[in-house]
Order: structure tokens, then C-alpha cells, then sequence
């Protein structure tokens, strides 16, 4: 469904950040995007729905299509209304006004207002949390209810791609396992989702494929339970390498990391 | 206490016009986080344009005044759409120096135009009164309460109630979370600069239209205007209106009582007392009367 080709984004005419990266969502699948602080994943997300505009940022080579249709550089609210929806980093739900109203926002981009209603009733049967405290201001919620706000609003544009970026940040693991549901219950209704995620056991667990991004490069991919099983991936990013404990003195990770980008 | 009562009303109908102005402010402020230094040339531009249409091409005066206010937000949304949106993202300070710029662009303009002299707007309310309790109303002065209570009250249902209100609301909030909604922020840039040009031709009009007439200066209550938006927040609507109702009637009932209670204060004290009164609630309160308080989770 989307398909991301030899991606190169530079911010300010001078921070290269992503340097060729290729990926691609197929239809009705869920992809984890795994990496470092400062690998792209945001960027990646950004170059995706045209967000990179008000951040100085600039695709430069490649293209993004959804579908067969070219949406390089496109307009958000084009990319929006093509049926691509994003859960920001951070939640940035609209703390000022009702969870009611921050739903509506999200429905900005369609007009029919039967087809509003019925994703409506659709995301308060899929949050109850937020059916409990819709005429409340959306700032007294909790974390917790936030990232659901936050991942209901973005449902409401009835999106044929989900974008979700770090939904566990900060959420206690009980959370995280919530969000994790819900998000596999979103796929089974037939979005596709990519997940961009810190959380790699997490995001492994219930996603299809997998990415590696590291300083703007995809540097693995492949199914998910083959990166769950990787050496590397296990070392790194899930923190459990093997039984025995090591001396942080004995990782050669400039070795492997030039092994891994080859 | 008659008097005292004559004074309030001057000061709700003068205050009308100060809300009316400090209105446009806040929209484009809450917005686009700029102070819209040009609110002035466009009032005085409004008035302008409604004297054209009601004395030269000779329409009713209601339609007139509606022509004023859609011809005056065609100028802002036209001057938003080829200069501003060129600035989206360039630092506020460089905005505001823009309109500055606008402001004294249009004033010549106008008198290039419209020439130095005094004019007077035909309007069907001239210097008629009514009288009522007692007291003596101008009818000018009725209709210019009516109309900003109208204004304000269809203002209000049009943030509470539309998705074009809404989405102004949350571009003002999180501009780029509301971006990531498919929310054009062009649109609603355009929208607040027609809006805020709009407010801001009826009170010219409104103002064209009573005992002062219309005078290249007339521009200048947006100055007065000026602290009724900032003592009721940069940032609240309701505030300004409640702003420019307070500057309004504090302006009034000190031109009122001039003569007893301020003679020692010069003739035109009056003329001080908005500013004055902008300073004391500032101490107060820094943010003004309704100015945001944030919302933080606890």
C-alpha cells in the first residue's frame, strides 16, 4: 500500500538525515520501524504525510507512493484525505478543548456527517475510557488516556494507513499492552499500520515486518519473528543478549555496526 | 443619576466599537500569533468604502454596510494570501512589522482616494434620538449595541459550533498536530485576516455613521482598542469583548464627570483613562482579565 523509495530528507539545506531509505506497507499488515534516537523514524513519518515543511525539512531524492499514486511532497491535508492518518510523537492532542472536539477535529477532512458519526460511535466502542469523559477538557486526561485520544483522533479520519509514532512512550507496561491491543485490533478491521516504536519487543510482537533504521539507513529488515530471533537485534535493541552477563568494555559495536551497514 | 445612566450608555455604545476592533485583533492573534498592527487602515478603509457605496452609488444603507464589511475582508484575506503567507513560519516580529508597514501604506491611500475632508455617511439614523425612561437614546448608538451583541453572539456560535471554527480553534492550539488533521492552515489564516477585516469595517462604519462623521483619522480608535485587547487577554475573544466594554465605559463616565471630578486633570483626561486603566489590571494580572490560564494535567 505504501511504498517508500530511495528516501533522502535534508533538513535546513544542510542535516542529511535520510539516506536512501526504501519500505514498504503492504496492504493490511502491521510493519514495525525500530531504531535509535536520532535514526529518522520521525523524519521518515514526516516525509510521509508532507509534515516536513514547517520543520525546514526537505525531500530531495525519491519518491513516496501510496498505491500508484505519487504523494511526494505532497500537502498534508492532501495526504490526509488520500487516507493516510498520523498519531504524532507526544500525543499532541488539543489540551484546550473536549475530547469531543478533539474528535471532530480529526474528522476535519470528511464531509459527510452520517459517515462522521458512524467512525464516531466506532471510536467510542473502541475506547470506552473516552466514551466516560467525552465533555471533559482533553488536558485533565490522563497519559494514558491521551495516547488514546490521540490514536482516536487519527481514526477518525477513517484512514486506509495508520501512522503510529512511539504510542507506549511513556505509559506503564500495562498501558502499553492496552495500546498494543488496540492497535491489532485496528489492523484486524483492515488499516494498515506502520508503527514506529522504541519499544521493539512490543512492536515485534504484533507486527508482520520489521525495519531497522540507523543514522538514516535501513540497515535490517525482514519478517518480524526473524528479527525477534536475531542475534543482533536481541542484543540491541532488547537488551537480552545470550544468558551470561557482559562487560560493556567487551562490545565491539563499531565492528558490527560496520558489519550491519555494509 | 440620570446622567450617571446617560454616561453608561454612551460608554456601552462607544465600548460596542472598542470590542468590535479589539475582536479582529484577537482573532488573527489567537491564529497566527501576530499583533495586526493594520486593524486601523482597515477600519478606516471599511468606512471608506461604505461611504462609497452608501452615498455615491446611493444603496440602502444596510446593504451598504454589509458591502463595506465583505469588500473590507476581501482586502484581508487578498492581503493575507499575497503577502503573509509568504511569512508562515518566518519569526512573528517580522509579521508585525508587515502590518506596520500595511497600515501606513493605506492611510495615504485612502486619502489619495477620498481626499483630506470631513464626510458625512448617509444613514438613515443621523443625530435622531428616542426617548425611554427618562434618558434620551441615540439611535445611532442603539444600533450600534445591537449590532456588536449580534456580531459577537454569531461569532461565538461560529467557533463553538462549525468545523471551520473548530479548526481555527486547534490551528491557534498545535498548528502542526492540526495539520496532521488534514487542517489547511492557509484556509484558516485566510479566514481570521477576513474575519478580523470585517469586524474591524463595521465599527468604521458604525462610527462613520454618528456625530464624529469620517475623517482620515478615524483610524485611530483601534489605537484605544489596543488596551481593551490586551486588559482582557491577547487571547480571548470574550475577554476583548469584555475589554472593550470596560475601556468604553470608564472612557465615557471620565468624560462625563470631566467637569466635576478631573477639571484639575486637563480637558482631556478622558482620553487617558484606557491606557491607564490597561496598566493597573496588568499589574494585577499579567495576562490580562480572561487571558489563558494553561490547561496542565495535575
Amino acid at each position: 500500500m505504501l511504498s517508500v523509495s530511495n528516501l533522502e530528507v535534508v533538513y535546513d539545506d544542510v542535516v542529511l538525515v535520510l539516506r536512501g531509505v526504501s519500505l514498504s506497507v503492504p496492504s493490511g499488515e502491521i510493519v514495525a520501524l525500530l531504531g535509535a534516537n536520532g535514526a529518522g523514524k520521525t523524519t521518515l513519518l514526516r516525509a510521509v504525510t508532507g509534515l516536513l515543511v514547517p520543520h525546514r525539512g526537505k525531500i530531495t531524492k525519491g519518491t513516496v507512493h501510496l498505491g500508484e499514486e505519487d504523494i511526494t511532497s505532497a500537502d498534508p491535508a492532501e495526504v490526509v484525505r488520500k487516507g493516510i492518518a498520523q498519531v504524532m510523537e507526544g500525543r499532541r492532542i488539543f489540551a484546550e478543548i473536549t475530547v469531543d472536539e478533539n474528535l471532530r477535529a480529526g474528522a476535519y477532512t470528511r464531509r459527510s456527517r452520517t459517515e462522521i458519526n458512524e467512525s464516531y460511535a466506532r471510536v467510542l466502542d473502541l475506547f470506552p475510557v473516552l466514551a466516560r469523559r467525552r465533555r471533559s477538557v482533553a488536558g485533565y486526561l490522563s497519559g494514558g488516556e491521551q495516547q488514546m485520544l490521540a490514536i482516536g483522533r487519527a481514526l477518525m479520519a477513517q484512514p486506509r494507513l495508520l501512522l503510529l509514532d512511539e504510542p507506549s512512550l511513556g505509559l506503564a507496561p500495562k498501558l502499553v499492552e492496552q495500546v498494543r491491543d488496540i492497535v491489532v485490533q485496528i489492523n484486524q478491521q483492515g488499516t494498515s499500520v506502520l508503527l514506529v516504536e522504541q519499544n521493539a519487543v512490543m512492536a515485534l510482537e504484533i507486527a508482520h515486518r520489521g525495519y531497522v533504521l540507523e543514522t538514516g539507513k535501513v540497515v535490517k529488515d525482514g519478517p518480524a519473528a526473524e528479527l525477534l530471533a536475531d542475534e543482533d537485534i536481541r542484543e540491541f535493541y532488547l537488551g537480552s543478549a545470550g544468558g551470561e552477563r557482559r562487560s560493556f568494555a567487551e562490545v565491539k559495536s563499531y565492528r558490527r555496526k560496520k558489519r550491519w551497514s555494509a | 443619576m440620570t446622567t450617571f445612566l446617560q454616561n453608561c450608555f454612551a460608554g456601552l455604545s462607544l465600548g460596542s466599537t472598542y470590542a468590535l476592533v479589539a475582536l479582529g485583533f484577537v482573532v488573527i492573534y489567537k491564529s497566527t500569533g501576530v499583533i495586526n498592527f493594520a486593524q486601523g487602515g482597515l477600519l478606516a478603509l471599511g468606512a471608506y468604502l461604505g461611504y462609497t457605496f452608501s452615498n455615491n452609488l446611493a444603496v440602502a444603507f444596510a446593504v451598504a454596510v454589509l458591502l463595506c464589511c465583505l469588500s473590507a475582508a476581501l482586502v484581508g484575506a487578498t492581503f493575507e494570501r499575497i503577502v503573509l503567507r509568504r511569512m508562515v513560519g518566518q519569526p512573528p516580529f517580522a509579521v508585525i512589522m508587515i502590518t506596520i508597514g500595511l497600515l501606513f501604506v493605506l492611510e495615504p491611500l485612502i486619502t489619495a482616494v477620498w481626499g483630506f475632508e470631513h464626510k458625512q455617511v448617509d444613514n438613515p439614523w443621523n443625530i435622531r434620538t428616542v426617548e425611554a425612561f427618562g434618558l434620551v437614546f441615540g439611535v445611532r448608538d442603539l444600533w450600534t449595541i445591537g449590532l456588536t451583541a449580534a456580531v459577537v453572539l454569531a461569532f461565538f456560535l461560529f467557533f463553538r459550533f462549525t468545523s471551520l471554527g473548530l479548526a481555527m480553534r486547534v490551528t491557534a492550539f498545535d498548528p502542526e498536530a492540526a495539520l496532521a488533521q488534514g487542517i489547511s492552515a492557509r484556509k484558516v489564516y485566510a479566514t481570521s485576516w477576513a474575519i478580523a477585516a470585517a469586524l474591524a469595517a463595521l465599527a468604521g462604519i458604525l462610527m462613520a455613521a454618528g456625530p464624529g462623521g469620517l475623517t482620515p483619522s478615524i483610524g485611530f480608535i483601534a489605537l484605544a482598542a489596543f488596551p481593551a485587547m490586551i486588559l482582557g487577554g491577547m487571547d480571548s475573544p470574550a475577554g476583548a469583548v469584555l475589554g472593550g466594554l470596560i475601556i468604553g465605559l470608564a472612557e465615557a463616565i471620565t468624560r462625563g464627570y470631566q467637569d466635576r471630578l478631573f477639571s484639575w486633570a486637563g480637558d482631556n483626561v478622558s482620553v487617558i483613562v484606557p491606557y491607564l486603566l490597561m496598566i493597573v489590571i496588568l499589574l494585577i494580572r499579567p495576562y490580562g482579565l480572561l487571558g489563558t490560564k494553561e490547561v496542565r494535567r495535575i
